[in-house]
């Protein structure tokens, strides 16, 4: 802060200039001396994305590492491997039932997040425009469901499932999963919808258009966005879904991966860590590649849902 | 509508007298309770049922293979004097508190840091999600590894700099067990908020932040008068899912220590699963899940209000 005359100038110019040009100027930091920088931003940044990122690298690290250098942390430098192996995913692919078990996970979260999207679809198309009667109480209750946990419905749960003759079948966890996702993806939805021009649905309604029509040749088309989000954030959430999958799935084969690494690799053995991270890794990997290339949907799913 | 009626010319030689297919068609009520129906079956077939039933089978002893008679309040009579039940409970309680308030501080701390403008910023922001796109349970088993009570690469590097002189047991021991999950659930929950929080930030016009340096505001004085107050709608919704997804949390705690040592570690859910399904007593595992909801509606009550109250100080009707 030297020349206050000098600094109110390039406030001005560069007040000017963020006028013109839009958000993603420089802003304020050029204020900024870079040690300051340093100290202020990137320093702690960099600890966070470390600490964030630490337990992806021992996990990718152990999947690979020969079992001797796992136990042995005194010649070797644990951080670091130094004969890589393919032994480990080599097992778990070959001698224990993960192909079967990334399948089924993949059944389930595919058919599951189909269904609710249908479901969600439909919900939301006649809450935001068909505007029946009661329609905000359906769309405040829609947000009720969503704030019921899993971990009060899985005993009531289990028992229907029971009931129907579903247990131990993936069709249990196809047909409970969407009370999960239906309400986060309608309310989604809801907000896509919102934002399509009422003009649009006015004239083809005029043009002799049903509301299917309308609904599958106009509005879906102009929510395809929200559409992709609300896809693959379902289908994440059914990935990571625990609690039902160990409730309602009892023989080994028909287990979903998150499931079996918790209760099919604990057999005591000292040497099961490096099969046990590989499993891990590779459960997350068809997540973190489809992540990679839908990472815009992925944070407007999420903040979407949260902003409403 | 009648507009609509009017422009078709197949409708309107039969337009004295609606069919039944025509009125089911094109009455708004009718087609709209058709567009709901799906939703609405899933809804109430898996979700509002089994809460109703969940509370039903509270009252009941129901056990695994056989129907239960309604006992009453004995259920809860009976956690009420289990001194397991209560320390389910504080640490629930203790958990939510802690790992929330951590999530919040250094979430809204790196949603802060990720709104300044530095290279890479698109990459960056796109790494910090990945743990929470990374299933909790396949997260939750490299914790595992990495808290091992033999080889743990943290007790490893702690030896190393000199700090500790043995291996820390981190899940067998009952304060290292709590603060182990503890920091499992912060670091899978504060990108979750840090990335919603700084949504909610790049919505704040940074012409407010350029006036009030003009007028001389500090750092501090720019977050709190400015920062904080366009941000508290969006902090208030990050944190009621924050606090309710961690109340109801099961998974990290089942993955790491399955509720030991000695229950240090066991949540209402984890203990409700214990007692429910390994144990086979539904109706006393139905309970103590059913024990949940007053503390998630209370979560859901104060954060409904302060928005209220919010909107209410602010004078607007829209949402």
């Amino acid at each position: 802060m030297t020349d206050s005359a000098t600094m109110e100038s390039k406030k001005l110019v560069t007040g000017v200039q963020a006028l013109a040009q839009s958000d993603d100027t420089e802003g304020m930091s050029y204020l900024e001396s870079l040690p300051r920088r340093l100290i202020t931003l990137y320093l702690p940044l960099f600890i966070i994305l470390i600490v964030l990122l630490f337990p992806f690298y021992w996990m990718a690290l152990t999947s690979i590492k020969p079992d001797e250098q796992l136990i042995d942390m005194n010649t070797y430098n644990p951080f670091w491997v130094v004969h890589p192996t393919f032994k480990h995913i080599e097992k778990l692919l070959f001698e224990t039932e993960y192909p079967r078990w990334l399948w089924n996970t993949m059944y389930v979260a595919t058919c599951a997040t189909i269904l609710s999207i249908i479901a969600s679809v439909l919900a939301a198309y006649a809450i935001v425009r068909l505007r029946f009667k009661g329609a905000d109480t359906v769309g405040v209750l829609i947000f009720f469901a969503y704030l019921v946990p899993p971990s009060i419905l899985f005993i009531p749960l289990a028992s229907v499932i029971q009931a129907y003759g579903l247990f131990d079948s993936p069709l249990s966890l196809i047909l409970v999963y969407p009370t999960l996702l239906i309400p986060f993806s309608t309310w989604l939805l809801m907000g896509y919808f919102k934002t399509i021009p009422y003009e649009l649905e006015e004239c083809a309604l005029i043009d002799g258009a049903s509301r299917w029509q309308i609904l599958v040749k106009i509005v879906l088309p102009l929510a395809v966005p929200g559409l992709i989000s609300a896809f693959i954030f379902s289908f994440t959430l059914c990935w990571n879904e625990f609690i039902y999958a160990l409730t309602f799935l009892q023989s080994t084969p028909n287990k979903t991966v998150p499931v079996a690494i918790v209760n099919e690799f604990v057999d005591g053995d000292i040497y099961k860590w490096g099969s046990l991270m590989a499993g891990a890794l590779v459960g997350s990997l068809p997540l973190v590649i489809l992540y990679a290339f839908f990472v815009e949907h992925y944070v407007s799913a999420m903040t979407g849902a949260v902003k409403e | 509508m009648s507009i609509v009626q009017a422009s078709m010319p197949p409708q309107s030689a039969t337009a004295e007298l609606p069919s039944v297919w025509q009125r089911l068609r094109t009455n708004k009520n009718l087609v709209a309770l058709w567009f709901m129906l799906p939703a609405a079956a899933f809804l109430i077939l898996f979700l509002a049922y089994p809460l109703g039933l969940g509370i039903w089978m509270s009252f009941t002893d129901e056990r695994i293979g056989r129907a239960g008679i309604f006992i009453g309040l004995e259920n809860y009579e009976w956690l009420w004097s289990d001194t397991i039940f209560w320390l389910s409970v504080f640490n629930t309680l203790l958990y939510t508190l802690i790992a929330s308030a951590i999530k919040f501080a250094i979430g809204l701390y790196l949603a802060l840091l990720l709104n300044r403008h530095m290279p890479f910023k698109a990459m960056i922001r796109a790494i910090v999600l990945i743990p929470f796109i990374v299933p909790t349970v396949l997260s939750a088993i490299a914790f595992w590894w990495i808290y091992d009570a033999q080889f743990s690469i943290i007790s490893w590097s702690l030896i190393k700099l000199g700090l500790i002189d043995h291996n820390i047991n981190f899940l067998g021991d009952t304060n290292w067990a709590r603060g182990s999950v503890i920091f499992a659930n912060i670091w899978r929950g504060v990108p979750f908020v840090a990335i919603t929080l700084l949504a909610g930030l790049q919505t704040v016009s940074p012409s407010l932040y350029e006036a009030a340096t003009l007028d001389g505001a500090t750092d501090w004085q720019r977050f709190r008068h400015i920062t904080y107050p366009l941000l508290t709608p969006i902090i208030a919704v990050v944190m009621t899912f924050s606090v309710l997804f961690t109340f109801t949390d099961f998974q990290l705690v089942w993955a790491l220590t399955r509720g030991g040592p000695v229950n240090a570690t066991h949540l209402m859910a984890t203990l409700s699963y214990q007692r429910g399904i390994i144990s086979g007593r539904l109706g006393e595992g139905a309970a103590i899940a059913t024990a949940m909801i007053p503390f998630l509606l209370a979560a859901i009550a104060i954060s409904w209000f302060g928005m209220q109250r919010r909107k209410w100080q602010q004078g607007s009707d829209n949402d």
